[in-house]
């Protein structure tokens, strides 16, 4: 096994996202699948090759420092699940 | 007379000719889009009313003598990631149900400086991750040519809709084959530019350094007129090329002479079907006695470009969803404190196949596993690369299949993602490459579309129009119309 039941628990955590036992032991098993898959990669010697996160030869791509209209408050608020007072309201994140 | 059946620039010169008006055009579509859409399911949302006040307004141009461009009142659909202003945008995902956009994207802005009529949002595989619409949060979508097959993914309904009418071009998006494949199993042209070539300003993010929008058409012609439209560079997105723009028409040139075509043996490797091999192999013969000429290469990195892509896809993907926390937009379920609400929100709304991508991805970027994933498939990234810029030192295009298999049936392949992740093997490379390919009709398999996949190097979009164009003038396989039928 290329990962565990325990694995995927932490993963899951990270991830923001949570699992029944059974959802939990699937996801392992096809997870495992995929990684054991992609064991491929380890056939190949890649010591000496630069990584490519990018395609194109671009870097910091700035535009003028020039104030240019944005999206109005209120519609940036517009699909907000809940608002006051013109921000965004989230559930308390601070003990007191 | 059947409207629906036409392409875009013979539409074009009825409308120009006044044989037709726009507002009959788009009526005849919405008409078949009533007497067809039970079955084939393409739309997620439809936009019929504003789709004939869009006909409307052309109409009133031609009548005041007007100029119109060659898309100007001829009806399309959108695939549901690309954000229309006043119109939701789900993606696909439950978490998105009810999201309507505060603005557009820049493809739907240059849509809609050209007078084009949208009748509707495309249905999709979630955030664009799959490869049949079986992913879809709401339904699946249907293949016209065999109702009990998928139409392919992720932009299976874009694909759909226009093989059956409902539409008569449309926008795709490609991360990993999504346009080319779905193309391929409807019998269709679909192209994913050279990243860069069109903005990905409004477009939903699954994996921003792989993701390109593209057209799906009947022919070749509608596609290079599409792409006249949608390509070129846009301030808002900091990956856009910047560069100048072709008129993509004046490729639709009926002539290879001299074109050296590479087949890279890699890509016809086991698990083809016969059937499609022997397709490919024809197209090939026919394209060598039009004039050009082919050797056989080898791009010996192939077999590990899949593997790459599914820890690169996903890791973009991990971080690219982080966002639907329920905090600014979307759905969201009250929790005990917030990381219990980000959560309970992401876990209520998010389908199973954003979740497998969402852990994988973090898996491979999560301590311990970085290097020996990420970086890793990174590095392979740059092999793969290297052997598309080695082969383009040698032959002006690749060509191989689009897919190994026609088009598979509803339920086939849902219980394994790995066998669903196999689908995308030939189109995968090109999207780690950042290169341009377009995928044609070539032939039928069992009464099923077979495709064509032809690769250029970047900014090679003309090399692939005019290949295109010459196989298909030379063939009628974009001549047939899907039947709508369920082959038992």
């Amino acid at each position: 096994m290329k990962i565990t039941c325990e694995d995927v628990a932490n993963v899951a955590l990270l991830s923001r996202l949570e699992f029944s036992e059974s959802e939990l032991e699937t996801f392992t098993g096809q997870l495992d699948a995929i990684l054991e898959y992609a064991d491929v990669l380890n056939k190949l010697n890649v010591d000496s090759v630069e990584p490519t996160a990018h395609v194109l030869p671009l870097k910091n791509v700035m535009r003028a420092d020039e104030a240019k209209p944005s999206l109005p408050r209120e519609l940036a608020l517009v699909n907000a699940p809940e608002q006051e007072d013109g921000y965004f309201k989230v559930p308390k994140i601070m003990e007191g | 007379m059947e409207l629906f059946k036409y392409t875009a620039h013979q539409l074009h010169e009825k409308l120009v000719s006044k044989e037709v008006s726009a507002v009959e055009l788009t009526k005849s579509v919405l008409a078949r889009v009533d007497a067809v859409e039970k079955d084939v399911q393409s739309y997620i949302t439809q936009t019929r009313e504003s789709a004939l006040k869009q006909a409307e307004a052309v109409d009133a141009k031609i009548g005041q003598g007007q100029t119109i461009s060659t898309l100007a009142g001829i009806p399309g659909a959108l695939k549901d990631n690309m954000c229309t202003q006043g119109t939701k945008t789900t993606c696909a995902s439950k978490i998105l149900a009810n999201f309507v956009p505060p603005y557009n994207a820049t493809v739907v802005e240059k849509l809609m400086a050209e007078d084009t009529v949208v009748i509707g949002k495309a249905n999709m595989d979630e955030f664009a991750m799959g490869g049949s619409t079986e992913n879809s949060g709401f339904f699946p979508s249907r293949n016209p040519w065999d109702l009990a097959t998928v139409p392919g993914g992720s932009s299976g309904g874009s694909a759909a809709a226009v093989a059956a009418g409902e539409a008569i071009w449309a926008l795709g998006s490609d991360t990993g084959g999504s346009i080319r494949q779905p193309a391929a199993y409807c019998g269709l042209v679909g192209m994913k530019p050279t990243y860069g070539r069109v903005s990905r300003y409004g477009l939903v993010a699954y994996a921003s350094s792989l993701d390109q929008i593209g057209p799906i058409t009947r022919d070749v012609t509608d596609c290079a007129h599409v792409l006249n439209v949608i390509c070129g560079h846009d301030a808002k997105d900091s990956t856009s090329i910047n560069t100048g723009v072709p008129d993509y028409t004046k490729s639709l040139v009926n002539d290879i002479k001299g074109l050296k075509i590479g087949l890279p043996r890699e890509y016809f490797a086991s698990g083809m079907d016969p059937e499609v091999e022997r397709a490919i192999n024809k197209a090939i013969e026919q394209l060598v006695s039009l004039g050009a000429e082919y050797k056989e290469i080898s791009m010996p990195h192939t077999e590990y470009a899949l593997s790459a892509y599914y820890m690169i896809a996903p890791a973009e993907a991990s971080s690219n969803l982080a966002r639907y926390d329920g905090v600014s937009f979307g759905q969201r379920v009250e929790g005990t404190d917030i990381v219990d609400m980000y959560k309970k929100t992401r876990s209520a709304f998010l389908g199973a196949e954003v979740k497998r991508r969402i852990m994988l991805g973090t898996y491979a970027l999560s301590a311990g596993y970085h290097d020996a994933y990420y970086v890793k498939a990174l590095q392979v990234r740059t092999l793969v690369k290297k052997d598309f810029d080695k082969a383009f030192h040698d032959v002006d295009v690749i060509i191989t299949p689009t897919a190994p298999t026609t088009a598979f049936k509803l339920g086939e392949k849902t219980n394994d993602p790995l066998a669903m992740y196999l689908q995308d093997v030939c189109t995968i490379p090109v999207n780690l490459a950042g290169v341009p390919a377009v995928s044609i009709p070539c032939g039928f398999a069992g009464g099923m579309p077979i495709g064509l996949q032809i690769i250029a190097k970047p900014l090679g979009e003309e090399t692939l129009i005019r290949t295109a164009y010459t196989f298909e003038q030379n063939n009628d396989y974009h001549k047939g119309f899907a039947p709508l039928l369920e082959v038992k």
